[in-house]
């Protein structure tokens, strides 16, 4: 590009910069690089400090900054970030977790703590013998089939999904109430949609 | 014409004087005539300095005898992101201690990235009979301690404004030291604070306070005691709820519906902490009349999102997670044709892959639908010279416009060029563009379009781009009106910085950090230009210690008419004539 070359000409740069050193001399710019990464002593680790210094030592014009370790990248405020993870820690520091289930065509509804199940099965087991009741067979194309009730749940987005769909972990996150569905509603949902 | 001036008393002038408030106005006032100046000087009631080390405490006081309002600002921007170090500086106490004894009347202290000690709370709190205004934003280095010696002393306080601070939080036990007869309050922001404030405590204090009209809770308030706050001040302008998340509970719901359709004056709502959308509904009645909403910290996803904007028809300010998605974002632009500002922000800034469908496209149809819109701040994955050439062309008003690509150096991901000619067309298009923020790959070509058209810039934030000092040299000589420029990871060295040295006493101030600007040029530039403060930051050590043609970590360049600081730690050097014989 035409560009480095009309920029000394047309600025006459020589002549009317500041410079380093005693007119005539030249300055090598590769010596500013190597210097930087001959003399650097370690620093101390502080995590995001230590890989983001090793990107500002490299020379211009190499590979991208290393990913997610990069000081101040993205540029985002650290109160926005705190505040973004903040209510996921807290709901897995709790040790219980009870949740309402309730049940189509019962009187009244029932607690239950999901941190004392380990996964599906012994959930699906636990609620049957609550509720006195058959969950068919799960697959995830046809959802519970061979019985007339579908567990389902109501996730943080106020939707109601499945139970089974997604691994154990995060559905006790995202789960806030139980509800066996009954009849056509629970064929319904389990009809491969 | 020596007969007209003093023809005119002093009185009359003055009062004129006192019809005019801008900053720039009054300086221009000042500079007319000697006998203007004087006058001037002993009735300016309100200073702002954008730097605090550009000028020094007794240099303003001994100017400005009179002043009731003073705004400060410390650190430089990039403080924000953790690229200043602790201990860097910003300390506001020498100035309030030269103020207590020169300004008893003070009644206004706003200040900005500045360090706060609750010793600074605790002067203002004793020293200013009258004190009436407190914004702390963006501050730190003060707990609650100092908000209560505030709280307790200071009778006739208006406004009590933490925003975006952050603070030593003892205990929540602060804000009853407001005393039963204290009844003035017209503005509390205190939603940076983590700890609990007493409930009843704060219901008291809104109940007694009839001028109340802004109100930002903490996330610690919880949803179900919104209802009573709201309902003993029907007459906020200004809301921000604490978290809103709850079991979903008729009552509840209903007691917050209610209280919230009886707040008439309701324009700006903010909070939502884990936002659950069961509870969105209770805001719909006062949508319509809605112009600020900030959404960022609402994790709630696209649909429900997008049937609270379309219901926000007055909407001029959004702030907003990129969960809105490119679906929300066009809904924004059908239905809220008074848009000013918006801001998307990313609900997952670390992840590599997209989380969301989030694209160019939602910026494209908001600048395409919404007419009035000038202010852009976005966070996306991806971008093509032809969106921002489209936006651009669309929105010819934009005055702030800072994009990011989550990925330093992303190109135009169809073309797979560079984003120089989208960024080219912003700044051709776009006359008025105040500040600009970059984003993606980048080359010098970008540089010379700014350089060539951005004639009214004054804040310019470049990272990841360039490829040489041509490109700094663009900006430098191209940019009229520029005051502010930050850089980072730029392959920038010496040469245009040299070339451009009387330009920087023109700035504000110029930031560069992880380019390639050597310790030599750094103390040229200290030498040579007086009014300059070079200031080198280096977490390596001396930089004398190295040799002088090595870059320089992290350097800042302000002007100055106070000196040289003499509040550094330990990692910045300041070069000038002295130093450079002690750093030798």
């Amino acid at each position: 590009m035409e560009g480095v070359v009309a920029y000394e000409n047309d600025l006459n740069l020589k002549a009317t910069e500041l410079r380093l050193g005693l007119p005539g001399t030249e300055r090598n710019q590769e010596q500013a690089v190597s210097c930087a990464r001959n003399n650097k002593r370690p620093l101390p680790e502080t995590g995001d400090q230590n890989g983001g210094a090793k990107a500002k030592s490299d020379a211009p014009n190499t590979p991208p900054a290393p990913k997610a370790h990069t000081v101040g990248w993205p540029p985002i405020r650290s109160y926005r970030k705190n505040s973004l993870q903040q209510p996921k820690q807290t709901a897995a520091e709790s040790s219980v977790m009870y949740v309402k289930v309730s049940m189509d065509g019962a009187p009244y509804l029932r607690k239950i703590d999901l941190k004392v199940y380990q996964g599906y099965p012994e959930l699906l087991k636990a609620l049957e013998n609550m509720f006195k009741f058959t969950i068919g067979e799960y697959s995830e194309r046809e959802g519970y089939k061979g019985s007339e009730y579908a567990p389902t749940y109501e996730d943080k987005d106020g939707d109601w999904m499945l139970v089974g769909d997604v691994p154990w972990e995060m559905f006790m996150s995202s789960c806030k109430r139980l509800r066996i569905m009954k009849g056509s509603e629970a064929r319904g949902l389990g009809c491969g949609v | 014409m020596l007969r007209m001036a003093s023809s005119f008393p002093e009185e009359v002038l003055e009062h004129v004087f006192s019809f005019i408030y801008d900053d720039k106005d009054r300086n221009a006032i000042s500079m007319v005539c000697k006998s203007w100046y004087e006058i001037e000087r002993w009735c300016r009631r309100r200073i702002f300095v954008g730097n605090c080390y550009a000028v020094s405490p007794p240099m303003v006081i001994r100017r400005f005898p009179e002043v009731r309002s003073v705004e400060l600002k410390g650190k430089p921007h990039f403080a924000d992101f953790n690229l200043v170090p602790e201990g860097w500086g910003g300390y506001v106490y020498p100035w309030i201690a030269a103020m207590a004894t020169a300004y008893p009347w003070l009644e206004e202290i706003r200040l900005k990235r500045m360090v706060v000690t609750d010793e600074a709370l605790e002067l203002i709190a004793k020293s200013f009979k009258n004190f009436k205004v407190l914004v702390l934003s963006s501050c730190e280095g003060f707990s609650t301690d100092g908000l209560a010696a505030i709280a307790a002393n200071c009778r006739n306080l208006k406004e009590l404004d933490l925003r975006e601070s952050e603070v030593d939080d003892l205990s929540g036990h602060w804000l009853s030291h407001f005393p039963d007869s204290y009844t003035s309050l017209v503005s509390l922001n205190i939603s940076c604070l983590g700890s609990e404030v007493s409930f009843s405590a704060l219901e008291r204090l809104v109940g007694r306070c009839p001028n109340l009209r802004t109100l930002r809770l903490n996330r610690a308030v919880p949803l179900d005691r919104l209802a009573n706050i709201l309902c003993r001040a029907p007459q906020l302008v200004e809301l921000g709820t604490g978290t809103y998340s709850a079991e979903l509970q008729p009552d509840v719901f209903s007691s917050l519906a209610g209280a919230f359709s009886g707040c008439k004056e309701l324009r700006s709502l903010s909070g939502f902490w884990d936002a659950v959308p069961g509870y969105l509904p209770a805001i719909y009645p006062i949508c319509p009349s809605l112009t600020s909403l900030n959404l960022s910290y609402a994790t709630i996803q696209s649909t429900d999102l997008t049937k609270l904007v379309s219901q926000c028809q007055s909407l001029q300010r959004l702030w907003v997670l990129d969960y809105i998605e490119d679906i929300g974002l066009e809904a924004l632009a059908a239905f809220c044709k008074d848009l000013r500002e918006l801001r998307v922000f990313p609900s997952e800034p670390f992840a590599q892959e997209p989380n969301v469908s989030l694209t160019e496209q939602g910026l494209v149809s908001v600048s395409e639908g919404c007419p009035k819109l000038h202010s852009v701040l976005y966070f996306c994955r991806q971008m093509t010279n032809d969106a921002l050439a489209t936006i651009a062309r669309n929105r010819p008003n934009m005055t702030r416009f800072r994009l990011c690509i989550i990925e330093p150096r992303a190109p135009d991901y169809i073309t797979l060029q560079p984003l120089d000619d989208g960024f080219g067309a912003i700044v051709e298009h776009c006359k008025d563009l105040q500040r600009l923020s970059m984003a993606g790959l980048l080359t010098d070509r970008v540089f010379e379009h700014i350089g060539n058209h951005a004639k009214k810039l004054e804040m310019l934030s470049v990272a990841f781009a360039g490829d040489s000092d041509l490109g700094l040299h663009h900006v430098l000589s191209g940019c009229e009106n520029l005051r502010k420029l930050e850089i980072r990871d730029c392959p920038f060295g010496d040469k245009a910085l040299l070339v451009n040295a009387a330009k920087l006493e023109t700035m504000r101030s110029l930031w560069m950090s992880s380019c390639s600007v050597s310790f030599g040029a750094c103390k040229l530039l200290g030498q040579k230009i007086p009014r300059l403060n070079v200031e080198v930051m280096d977490e390596r050590g001396p930089p004398g210690s190295r040799p002088e043609s090595c870059p320089v970590e992290k350097l800042y360049i302000y002007r100055t008419v106070a000196g040289p600081r003499f509040d550094m730690p330990g990692f910045v050097w300041t070069m000038d004539e002295d130093s450079a014989l002690r750093l030798s």
